[in-house]
């Protein structure tokens, strides 16, 4: 089982990912979710709390729908997609908060905080604060606050206080350096809901966890309605909690193939992109080994990506752990690629994709193709689009 | 035993508290650093305390971040850092301990970096965002080559913290009295003397006390309670107050010479 009881993912003698790079301040914190974390994972009655909530509140299960229109227009392998952007408050996001509150409800504590890219993390949390009555503060960096203003408002109907962070690039990488400041500063009263399978241990591992619904979902829908398991599975990371959610459960299953696309952003070659695993270093960031993009002195470097949930230049462990050992591809497609099939699946299916999942279908429409009619996709759509309309209108403007 | 070691043994024999002020190396750039460092010395400092810049400082408050970031700018690296060092070396003989993110030593090299760090003549090495757990490599290499170790203990350590950092740390354990992060504040937190009190129990290893200490008062009240005062974000914003000065370093080492008359 993965990752050993220090929360690494190990490699070899030399190397490892994941771990606690934190201050001792955290480090009793992180020892007791830890703790209470092991304890609900195996207490039946947190279990169907969560369980409870995920169906009558979130709207789980979502459904595995097959993109009948997009699969013949590519001509190749069948696509199926995982319909998280369904779910209350629009994203996968929701599957990971909802159990984190449940956590800081068993712990005690009155007040949780969160950092947000794109905002839908922040929503879903400032949702499930409200839901239980929990006091909520939202960071997000000024520049996402700008590109992602509806989720903003959202937050703050929703009773959260967001806080502008106005440091290094104002991106999601501030708002986690900040969220973590104030972690430190308030740990104890204060749980952090961290939104993705990053951080310290045990939040790649935990987050991983609850996220796991997606793909023991999509593989109990696939065995029924096609009989045998997908070929392929695909989604996006920036932090990477969708596509670890997607591909976990099928971890054990060799034949499956998976694939997580990271942000290209203006190409690779620009030095304008997020793309960590692709053309990252292994390197300490927010409290874990992992793939970072970082210049020769270990200094953390401008990422850039249309959509802001992918703006990030750190990577889950367990994504590095992935590479390293070739159990999954990791793969970049650029912020235009993303734009058209944020386009296209919106003309062929009625669907508006998040930008961030945009990215997972445009690597499909370039796969599938290349693929046999008798073939099978599985792509998690993480989150419904309505956030980016604006910046997309923009785009298509100029 | 090294000159971290050897300063507290002879300030122990003469009933004084050290006094560890810290710089963000190359704020405002790096040669001012080096005049600092030396005008801090001749002020009474005991133990220096140079910060490498990082881009991503989630231990530390606006004031040290804003002076990472122009560091930054200034393109000071690690390798800046030890080169400068070196140079002091040349200088002095006061002890200096590297204050540093983890990342920038993992990028340069944990084997090198404490080969190269004794090699320039730097004496101890602080990483506040690596506990103990994850420094078994750190730490074996630096007892080694005899670059002290220095790991922290905060408020919300409970006593088995304390007893596995006091097993670990060399030189001397660095008490983090406020749970945040680096800053000035009004005063020192109350706590701070019944920690200090049951850390004794378990340690017989000098404690510096750092984070918040930002003045002649609060250094005094340390000095009653333990071996070393470490003063940073009231002496960068000093220098940030000064910027541009001709008496800069004069202004600043005046009040570290303040600072140092607390403590006897």
């Amino acid at each position: 089982m993965l990752p050993d009881t220090l929360g690494h993912f190990v490699i070899s003698n030399d190397l490892f990912f994941g771990g606690r790079f934190v201050p001792e301040t955290l480090m009793v914190a992180l020892l007791e979710l830890e703790d209470v974390y092991a304890k609900a994972k195996e207490d039946k009655k947190f279990q169907d709390e969560l369980t409870y909530y995920l169906r009558a509140y979130a709207g789980r299960p979502t459904s595995l729908y097959f993109a009948k229109r997009l699969t013949e227009k590519l001509g190749g392998a069948r696509i199926y997609l995982k319909r998280e952007d369904l779910l209350h408050t629009g994203a996968h996001k929701i599957n990971n908060t909802l159990g984190q509150v449940l956590l800081t409800k068993q712990m005690g504590k009155p007040r949780i905080i969160a950092e947000t890219g794109a905002g839908q993390h922040g929503v879903a949390t400032a949702t499930a604060a409200a839901m239980f009555g929990l006091e909520c503060e939202v960071y997000m960096g000024c520049e996402d606050i700008e590109r992602q203003s509806l989720n903003v408002f959202r937050m703050k109907l929703l009773g959260a206080k967001v806080n502008p962070v106005d440091s290094g690039s104002k991106t999601l990488k501030d708002a986690i350096n900040e969220a973590l400041r104030d972690w430190v500063t308030n740990v104890r009263t204060t749980h952090y809901i961290i939104g993705s399978v990053v951080g310290p241990h045990p939040y790649p591992m935990m987050v991983r966890d609850f996220q796991s619904i997606i793909g023991q979902e999509a593989k109990s829908q696939i065995l029924e309605i096609e009989r045998r398991l997908p070929d392929c599975l695909i989604a996006c990371v920036g932090g990477g909690s969708n596509s670890m959610g997607l591909f976990y459960p099928f971890y054990e299953e060799s034949k499956v193939r998976f694939i997580g696309v990271e942000a290209g952003g203006e190409g690779i070659e620009t030095g304008r992109h997020s793309a960590s695993l692709g053309s990252g270093n292994v390197g300490a960031l927010h409290g874990s080994l992992s793939y970072v993009l970082q210049d020769a002195n270990g200094q953390i470097i401008p990422t850039h990506s249309v959509s802001a949930g992918l703006d990030y230049p750190g990577v889950g462990p367990e994504h590095s752990y992935y590479k390293d050992t070739g159990r999954a591809e990791y793969v970049s497609v650029t912020d235009k690629e993303a734009l058209n099939s944020f386009q296209l699946l919106a003309r062929l299916e009625g669907i508006i994709p998040a930008l961030e999942s945009a990215h997972a279908i445009a690597y499909a429409t370039k796969l599938a193709p290349t693929m046999d009619k008798d073939k099978i996709i599985v792509v998690c759509l993480s989150g419904r689009g309505d956030k980016d309309v604006q910046t997309v209108s923009k785009i298509l403007e100029e | 035993m090294n000159r971290i070691d050897e300063t507290f043994i002879r300030l122990r024999e003469k009933g004084e508290t050290a006094l560890i002020p810290y710089l963000m190396v190359g704020y405002p750039d790096l040669e001012t650093t080096g005049k600092l460092v030396l005008g801090f010395e001749k002020a009474g400092a005991d133990i220096i305390e140079l910060g490498v810049p990082f881009s991503d400082p989630i231990a530390d408050g606006p004031i040290i971040q804003l002076a990472s970031e122009q560091a930054l700018k200034n393109g000071v690296s690690l390798t800046d850092v030890l080169s400068l060092a070196n140079n002091l070396r040349q200088q002095t003989t006061i002890p200096l301990v590297l204050m540093t993110y983890y990342n920038p030593v993992f990028a340069y090299g944990i084997e090198k970096f404490v080969r190269d760090a004794i090699t320039n003549g730097v004496d101890g090495v602080i990483v506040p965002d690596l506990p103990p757990e994850e420094a078994s490599l750190l730490e074996k290499v630096a007892c080694e080559a005899g670059l002290s170790c220095i790991f922290l203990l905060t408020p919300t350590s409970p006593p088995e913290r304390m007893r596995l950092i006091s097993q670990h740390s060399t030189g001397f354990i660095y008490y983090v009295s406020v749970t945040g992060i680096t800053g000035i504040r009004k005063m020192v937190c109350e706590d701070t003397g019944e920690y200090i009190r049951q850390l004794r129990l378990v340690t017989q290893q000098p404690i510096g006390v750092g984070f918040g200490i930002s003045s002649p008062e609060h250094v005094a009240q340390i000095s009653s309670i333990a071996d070393a005062a470490i003063v940073g974000s009231a002496i960068v914003s000093l220098i940030t107050n000064h910027l541009g000065e001709h008496n800069l370093i004069e202004k600043t080492s005046q009040f570290v010479a303040e600072l140092k008359k607390a403590t006897y």
